[in-house]
């Protein structure tokens, strides 16, 4: 990564986004190499990834689902997408399903709002969500993706 | 006061101009025309502030020789905007010309979109736009723009932090000044703009002044795309006539029941509905960055400063306590209330405290938080404690 983005401090960032689209978050492994490769110390490159949602420390399932939770697609219904959610995984919001294929989490308004209730899968946005179609587009990814 | 009807604008979207003549015809200006014709069109900026779009560019210009740089604001993260994206979207040679003529006023060489991370999949698209675009200017001007993701931060929004995660670090606002016309990006002089700002900068190179300058009020010249959510039968993205009342917004956009507007996203102004008639959108009034959302009768405003609370205390960088510590206060306050565990009367000290960040905070997330607070307990103190 760092040979593929550069050592200076200003691809940091870079570096980071690259490792999490790659293994889906930052291990403590690939911190302290990305400290040691940069010439940081391996609580600036900690300090930094902590600092935006995107990269994630924690393991995450090969897809990360992020419901919209601001107050547009609060009014459209969201809490009744995530429970339709957690009953088809059997997960809680935060967790990971025991095949490590989905991760559900909540996010900030991701600027669907006219098109509410909104989730992201990975980078793929999804809107206009309904129980059912949410249910359908999960059942897509755990059969054919 | 009198005011504008609302009327639909299409000067953004419409007609797929062949970008790099009108590029070519502007350059044979002189910069200082140029600028001029920014100035005297009394573009204001679209990402908030509404800062002269004009001196900004002409300030940064004005800075001793070096590096300096031109920057896109695609971060986009104020709660019920979407307006940025659908201009990616749709007209994305459009922006990255306006960044072009702003390059050639300012000397840079180098520009960048720092684009949210919510908008990965706008990517590929952009990507492939902007090969073609280097191509068209190759021969007009020496400049390349990069495209620089956003990794989930609305705080990143704010120029300074932004400046700070491009560079590889937590985004954490700077303390102003300098600022960035002066020491922006890696500290050189650095225009930044919002996605909009800099598609109107070139629609007025296309257009001349007059046509953007007959349109709006002497304080909001021109029109504005507004992001239109909630409890209406047409949400979307619409061009308005900037300068017209929440009134004549409300009847075209309401759903017959509206008992509010929030204008300006979670760190905007809440406007009740006996205050429609006297609303002016604009600068001289409830300024937006295009954030509307509309709300009926049927919804708790309880719930809705619950939610607002919510994303700033998630989204504050923690960086100065007031912010940070208030976030927490405000929410854990406006529960009690409701719960009974306090007083109704303690929804004053709540309001102290939000001006008190007003005052105190660093950057404007925090200064921010007292505009939707206020004016939601305000209007529906009822629904704070029943
Ligand atoms: C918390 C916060 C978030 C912001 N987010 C954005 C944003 O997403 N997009 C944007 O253009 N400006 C945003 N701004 C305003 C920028 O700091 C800056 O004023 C703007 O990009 C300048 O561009 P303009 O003059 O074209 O409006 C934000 C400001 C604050 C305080
Ligand atoms: S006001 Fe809030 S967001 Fe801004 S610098 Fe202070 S803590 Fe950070
Ligand atoms: S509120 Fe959900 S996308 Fe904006």
């Amino acid at each position: 990564m760092a040979d593929k983005y550069g050592r200076k401090r200003e691809n940091l960032l870079h570096i980071l986004q690259g490792i999490v689209e790659q293994e889906r978050y930052l291990s403590d492994v690939a911190l302290t190499e990305v400290a040691r490769e940069l010439d940081l110390s391996a609580a600036q490159v900690y300090g930094t990834a902590t600092f935006y949602t995107f990269l994630d420390t924690e393991p995450r399932g090969k897809y990360v689902i992020r419901v919209c939770r601001t107050i547009s697609c609060d009014m459209k219904g969201k809490n009744r997408i995530i429970q339709a959610i957690e009953d088809a995984l059997k997960v809680r919001l935060g967790e990971t399903t025991q095949n490590n294929k989905f991760t559900l989490l909540e996010t900030n308004c991701m600027g669907w709002c006219h098109e509410g209730p909104a989730m992201l899968i990975n980078d793929q946005a999804y809107t206009n969500l309904t129980e059912e179609k949410v249910i359908e587009i999960i059942n897509d990814y755990a059969k054919n993706k | 006061m009198t005011y504008k009807k609302l009327k639909r604008i299409d000067l953004i979207f419409h007609e797929d101009c062949d970008c790099s003549q009108v590029l070519e015809k502007t350059f044979r200006k002189s910069n200082d025309e140029i600028i001029n014709d920014i100035l005297e069109s009394g573009l204001k900026g679209r990402g908030g502030a509404g800062f002269p779009t004009g001196l900004k560019w002409k300030f940064t210009a004005e800075q001793p020789s070096g590096d300096r740089f031109v920057i896109c604001n695609a971060d986009e993260g104020e709660p019920g905007t979407f307006k940025d994206r659908e201009i990616l979207f749709k007209v994305p040679s459009k922006v990255f010309s306006g960044m072009a003529v702003c390059a050639k006023v300012i000397g840079a060489k180098k520009g960048y979109i720092y684009l949210r991370g919510e908008y990965r999949f706008l990517l590929p698209q952009l990507t492939k736009a902007l090969d073609v675009f280097h191509k068209e200017i190759k021969d007009l001007l020496d400049f390349e723009i990069i495209i620089q993701m956003g990794s989930g931060a609305y705080i990143c929004g704010e120029e300074s932090a932004l400046f700070e995660s491009m560079e590889g670090k937590r985004g954490e606002p700077r303390n102003k000044p300098p600022y960035p016309t002066v020491a922006g990006f890696m500290n050189k002089p650095t225009v930044i703009n919002n996605v909009e700002t800099l598609v109107y900068a070139f629609m007025i190179c296309k257009h001349g002044p007059t046509r953007f300058k007959e349109l709006g009020t002497s304080d909001s010249r021109g029109s504005k795309v507004f992001s239109v959510s909630g409890d209406t039968p047409i949400a979307g993205i619409y061009e308005l006539e900037l300068g017209m009342s929440l009134d004549h917004f409300v009847e075209e956009f309401g759903d017959g029941d509206t008992k509010a507007v929030q204008v300006g996203g979670a760190a905007g102004f809440c406007v009740p509905r006996k205050k429609f008639k006297d609303t002016i959108i604009g600068f001289e009034g409830v300024p937006t960055g295009g954030s509307m959302k509309v709300f009926n009768s049927s919804r708790s405003m309880y719930n809705v400063l619950h939610n607002y609370l919510e994303f700033f205390e998630e989204e504050s960088c923690g960086q100065c306590t007031p912010c940070r510590v208030g976030c927490q206060q405000l929410i854990k306050g406006i529960e009690a209330v409701k719960k009974g565990e306090q007083k109704a009367a303690y929804l004053d000290q709540l309001m102290k405290l939000s001006e008190t960040m007003k005052l105190a905070s660093k950057c404007g997330l925090g200064q921010s938080v007292a505009n939707s607070f206020s004016s939601i307990v305000d209007n529906f103190r009822e629904e704070m404690i029943y």
